[in-house]
């Protein structure tokens, strides 16, 4: 079993995901049989292989470094469910 | 009454046949018909009256003006909010338009609504979603079926005849299957070729806006719409994006079809061969050669994509954290606890278990052995790909193993439903283009669809394959 109840928190910590007693057996189970069945590509093998990334041909195309100021804090801000003075509010971080 | 196609109401519009307004409240009185179906998240009978207003007042010439459009809820609109199906975006009005829509918008289209989806695109059924299932409009009475998914609300607007078209999202699958299950006309273009600006991402390496439609001219005429470059999509592709439409051509005398010998899956019911095969018969009476080909690496496309999207998953979702847009938890005490049980609370039960997939296959001590094998896999299916096509103009095979499922079917098993994909997942991971088209039915009369698949960037020959599979049919 790949999965077990510390990978689990490990997982979903780094995720900041807070998951409940049922929920993490039930993602135990899901997770290791979702691996178990991707397994399977160990059987290819992919020696000197290159990965694929990108399937788009074309290059990176470049873009002129102008600065272009379209002064929308107010429009960013308008989805924001807590804001202060032009900034987004969050809980308080230092004491 | 048989369904009007884009093609012919746009004649009728032209010489004034019906107007905008008297077409769209025939439209609206469908819509306000079928809300059982539950289409969509989002819809304003009041909206659409306004946008019928403005064009009216409106004197310039635009090539869609007036045509009554779905749009699914994954892409941003301004003049209607955007949830992806998650209670996460529930309220989130965006302050900009996608590309896509904006195309649509520019050439005087009229969105009807935003609608339903799987949460985020992730699902094969449209039951992932927060605002809940879609009916599938070919159910019968009792025995509701699901359109398939994710992209299912668009699929079933086209079907229940509520638009003259629709967009959808395909990552793997999303477009075709869902076009499949309902009957209807379902193309995802060539990788690149439509801007993703605009589309919540879900999978970045593999998410492509397409189109749904009555029939395959109409879906020639909506591509062209919403194709296209954009500089604010890196991957967005710098080609011509011909007059599909006008350059449809059913002769395929003198072409070669591929047949991959490994979509011949065990378990696949006898129906879905067998129209299959009636294909092929068909485009062998067309003077089209027939070519086995071989796709060897095809069984491990699932696999594969279930590593890679989840993983580029994982990274996309990590911007819902309850500050900047949407949803936030009422239980806040730290701002970690903000982050966690505004996640907890925000995503359903797919988007969490592919969050943490994801997330495993990309943490330290296992990206290789997982992320970066599958990568490298990704690209022998690609190569299989490439090969194929030297020696074959288009590939033809079924959309999905099954007819329609019923609703709540195959939810318990992740990898059951996972499954659905198996014929769609392939060409999505080597970025190629693909349509289905409605072809035969099922011993219970549900409608099966055939998929074409073309080189990158060849639309045109896949639309020519499609039409003339179609014309055959009817």
């Amino acid at each position: 079993m790949k999965i077990d109840k510390n990978t689990i928190n490990k997982i979903a910590r780094l995720s900041r995901i807070k998951l409940d007693g049922k929920e993490s057996e039930d993602y135990i189970k899901d997770l290791n049989s979702i691996l178990d069945w991707v397994e399977q590509l160990n059987e290819v093998n992919t020696e000197n292989v290159e990965p694929l990334s990108n399937i788009s041909s074309s290059i990176l195309p470049k873009r002129e470094d102008v600065s272009n100021d379209t002064n929308s804090s107010e429009e960013i801000l308008e989805n924001a469910p807590d804001k202060l003075e032009g900034f987004f509010a969050v809980p308080k971080v230092v004491e | 009454m048989p369904k009007s196609s884009l093609k012919q109401t746009l004649k009728d519009l032209e010489t004034k046949k019906i107007s905008i307004r008297e077409l769209n409240q025939d439209y609206l009185k469908r819509i306000k018909e079928n809300e059982n179906l539950n289409v969509f998240i989002h819809f304003s009978e009041e909206n659409v009256l306004k946008q019928i207003d403005n064009l009216e007042n409106n004197n310039s010439e635009k090539k869609l003006k007036g045509i009554p459009i779905a749009i699914k809820d994954l892409f941003c609109t301004k003049n209607m909010p955007t949830t992806a199906a998650s209670k996460i975006l529930e309220n989130f009005h965006p302050t900009y338009e996608s590309f896509v829509t904006q195309k649509l918008l520019d050439e005087g289209s009229i969105f009807v609504g935003k609608t339903n989806l799987d949460e985020f695109a992730m699902g094969s059924a449209t039951n992932t979603s927060f605002f809940g299932n879609t009916i599938n409009p070919l159910s019968k009475e009792n025995e509701p079926l699901a359109p398939g998914g994710s992209s299912g609300g668009s699929a079933a607007a086209v079907a229940a005849d509520l638009c003259l078209g629709a967009t959808g999202t395909d990552t793997g699958g999303s477009i075709r299957q869902p076009a499949s299950f309902c009957g209807v006309v379902g193309i995802k273009p060539t990788y690149g070729l439509c801007s993703r600006w605009g589309i919540a991402a879900f999978a970045s390496s593999l998410d492509q806006a397409g189109i749904f439609s009555h029939n395959v001219e109409d879906a020639s005429i909506l591509l062209k719409s919403i194709a296209g470059f954009d500089q604010r999509d890196s991957t967005s592709a710098k080609v011509d994006i011909p007059n599909y439409f006008e350059n449809l051509d059913d002769d395929l005398n003198g072409k070669t079809v591929g047949i991959p010998k490994e979509y011949s899956i065990d378990g696949t019911p006898m129906e879905i061969s067998q129209i299959w095969e009636d294909a092929i018969k068909v485009l062998e009476k067309k003077g089209v050669k027939i070519k086995n080909i071989s796709l060897p690496h095809t069984k491990y496309a699932l696999p594969t994509y279930y590593i890679i999207a989840p993983a580029e998953a994982s990274s996309n979702l990590a911007r819902y954290d309850g500050v900047k847009y949407g949803f936030r938890s009422e239980e806040i005490d730290s701002l970690d606890e903000m982050y966690e049980n505004t996640r907890a609370q925000g995503f359903g039960r797919e988007v969490k278990r592919r969050i943490l997939i994801g997330t495993y296959v990309l943490s330290a001590g296992y990206y290789d052995a997982y992320y970066l094998k599958a990568q490298k896999v990704r690209k022998l299916i690609a190569d299989d790909f490439n090969k194929a096509f030297k020696e074959c103009d288009f590939i033809v095979t079924p959309t999905a193993p099954s007819a329609a499922f019923p609703l709540n079917e195959k939810q318990n098993d992740p990898i059951k439903m996972y499954l659905n994909d198996v014929f769609t997942v392939p060409a999505s991971l080597a970025g190629l283009p693909g349509i289905s088209i409605p072809f035969g039915k099922d011993k219970n009369n549900l409608p099966l669809g055939i998929q074409i698949l073309g080189k990158h960037f060849d639309e045109q020959q896949v639309f020519n394959a499609a039409v003339s599979l179609e014309r055959s049919y009817e």
